[in-house]
């Protein structure tokens, strides 16, 4: 049983990394086309049938262009800060049930990697070290728009970190547990038990928090190309800027799971229409990313600290006070 | 290609309402609060999902479509031919090679054997034309004029820049699809009628 256990496990952890690099890659074509419908644009139409192959010409670009380490980096921060970025996006999913159990040969899979107790606490720390790729590569890069970035970086990671604790707190004192599989079987009594109906307040706060964590456009200050280059990512080139890049959609699909889990019922009890209703909600707020960056413009650091500490905080403890008076 | 002339897009230009800064605290409360629940930020996902819907694409999509070009537009020269006898307009006076203010139009002359003036040589190095169209302009034949032709990439620095390249092809001449050119130093629409007869009666 122990070595049935560990072969399911090391499947899960494959299938999970290659759905999500796919996913990743795909998502880049997704935030391409949509931004440039917004904009009335075609978006990429020239690599295979509406562009769709532009993904594998973008990945065939990466793998094979020059790794350049430039001359006064430091060399092994510099080297190993993509992967931080990388590793930690995809280590984050093991605690997120992507799909409902489900029966296969008569075997029940657990589309999970590890259901731990503390599922939720591991993803928001595991994302918060993702911070760390970043922060690391821009401090390495020996470029001063790298630096800007990396202090942008440690600036946003101070204030939304908070927000993104604080507001989680309420609903988590609702459901009693930090499993994201108990959150869901919280919510599987259908629409009405939605958390959202309960903690609205909760659900806006980890949302914009969210935008924040991802590094999305109204707090797109980390890499914001027309200001600061690309940022961390200005000196890096070939596949470590890629693992950048794949850290970053990824993480953005992991958001757009973690969301509905939490606050819109996940899978519900687990039928095929729970299970394709998670996957519709994971489809709306990754389109929700890409819209904002279509619509929106850019807050500046200070203004985006301004917002978490003096605005969004004292609300989330409010809500907190006002969960925890109702809850006695 | 129809708006070419009216540059006057709106005349209904409008000075934008701009609120003062709010100076104390309590104005600042009051503009958050204001700019919190007027939902502007919904206003303009509202506008890119509208647009998005739409599916009204401006794309030109480009080596397959083609923006239409003005018939003024100044691209690479052509050199015309006489619509009567199919010959060269180009006399050779020389006149283009003087005005050219880049230098770039050489051009040689000799006596032919009908003891008239033929241009044995002519190129223009398009590396250094700037494309001003004083050619064209100067040119009392309208031989050489400007076409449409702006896709000047090629192999060789010496494509387009020969006489014979620039020259119309006759079989253009016998299918009569030589365009004349409109812009500088073309000759005015209905020219004829404003032409009056030159006073020889001293």
């Amino acid at each position: 049983m122990e070595t049935a256990y560990l072969i399911e496990t090391v499947i899960k952890i494959v299938v999970v990394l290659l759905v999500f690099s796919a996913l990743a890659g795909l998502g880049t074509y997704f935030e391409r086309k949509v931004l440039a419908f917004m904009q009335r644009r075609l978006g990429p139409m020239n690599v295979g049938p509406y562009g769709l192959l532009q993904v594998a010409a973008d990945g065939v670009k990466l793998f094979t262009k020059e790794d350049v380490i430039p001359q006064n980096v430091v060399a092994p921060i510099f080297k190993i800060a993509p992967v931080v970025t990388a590793a930690t996006a995809f280590m984050a999913a093991a605690a997120i049930p992507f799909l409902p159990q489900f029966t296969i040969f008569g075997y029940t899979v657990h589309p999970i990697v590890a259901d731990i107790n503390i599922g939720i606490l591991y993803i928001l720390g595991v994302m918060g070290v993702g911070l760390y790729g970043p922060l690391l590569g821009g401090m390495a890069s020996a470029n001063k728009f790298s630096l800007i970035s990396a202090a942008r970086g440690a600036a946003v990671f101070i204030s939304y970190e908070v927000v993104t604790g604080l507001s989680i707190l309420a609903p988590i004192m609702m459901v009693g547990s930090l499993s994201l599989i108990d959150f869901n079987n919280y919510q599987a009594g259908g629409f009405g038990d939605w958390i959202i109906w309960t903690q609205p307040v909760a659900f806006v706060l980890f949302w914009i928090a969210a935008f924040a964590e991802t590094g999305r456009t109204p707090f797109h200050l980390i890499a914001n190309d027309h200001e600061i280059i690309d940022g961390f990512g200005t000196e890096y080139s070939g596949m470590r800027w890629g693992l950048f890049f794949i850290g970053e959609y990824a993480n953005m699909f992991f958001m757009s799971f973690v969301i509905p889990l939490l606050f819109l019922g996940g899978f519900g009890d687990g039928s095929l229409l729970g299970a394709l209703g998670l996957l519709g909600k994971m489809a709306f707020f990754f389109f929700f990313f890409l819209w904002t960056r279509a619509a929106w413009p850019d807050v500046r650091p200070d203004q985006l600290m301004w917002l978490c500490w003096k605005v969004l905080m004292p609300i989330a403890v409010l809500n907190i006070l006002v969960t925890a008076i109702v809850l006695m | 290609m129809e708006q070419f002339n009216n540059r006057n897009v709106s005349n209904e230009y409008f000075l934008v309402d701009i609120e003062d800064y709010p100076t104390d605290g309590w104005g600042k409360f009051k503009r958050v609060v204001k700019r919190t629940f007027r939902a502007e930020l919904f206003v303009g996902l509202w506008v890119v999902l509208r647009e998005m819907i739409k599916f009204d694409i401006h794309t030109v999509s480009y080596p397959e479509e083609k923006m239409p070009i003005g018939p003024r537009y100044r691209a690479v020269h052509e050199m015309k031919r006489l619509w009567e006898s199919d010959a060269e307009r180009c006399i050779g006076c020389g006149l283009c090679e003087k005005i050219c203010i880049s230098n770039c139009i050489r051009m040689d002359t000799k006596i032919d054997a009908e003891s008239r003036k033929e241009v044995s040589e002519y190129t223009i190095n398009l590396g250094r034309c700037i494309y001003c169209g004083y050619c064209a302009e100067v040119c009392p034949e309208l031989a050489i004029t400007h076409g449409g032709e702006y896709e000047n990439a090629s192999e060789q620095r010496e494509q387009f820049i020969d006489f014979k390249t620039m020259l119309t092809p006759l079989e253009a001449m016998k299918a009569g699809t030589q365009l004349e050119f409109e812009g500088f130093g073309a000759i005015t629409p209905h020219e004829d009628e404003r032409v009056k007869k030159t006073p020889l009666a001293y």
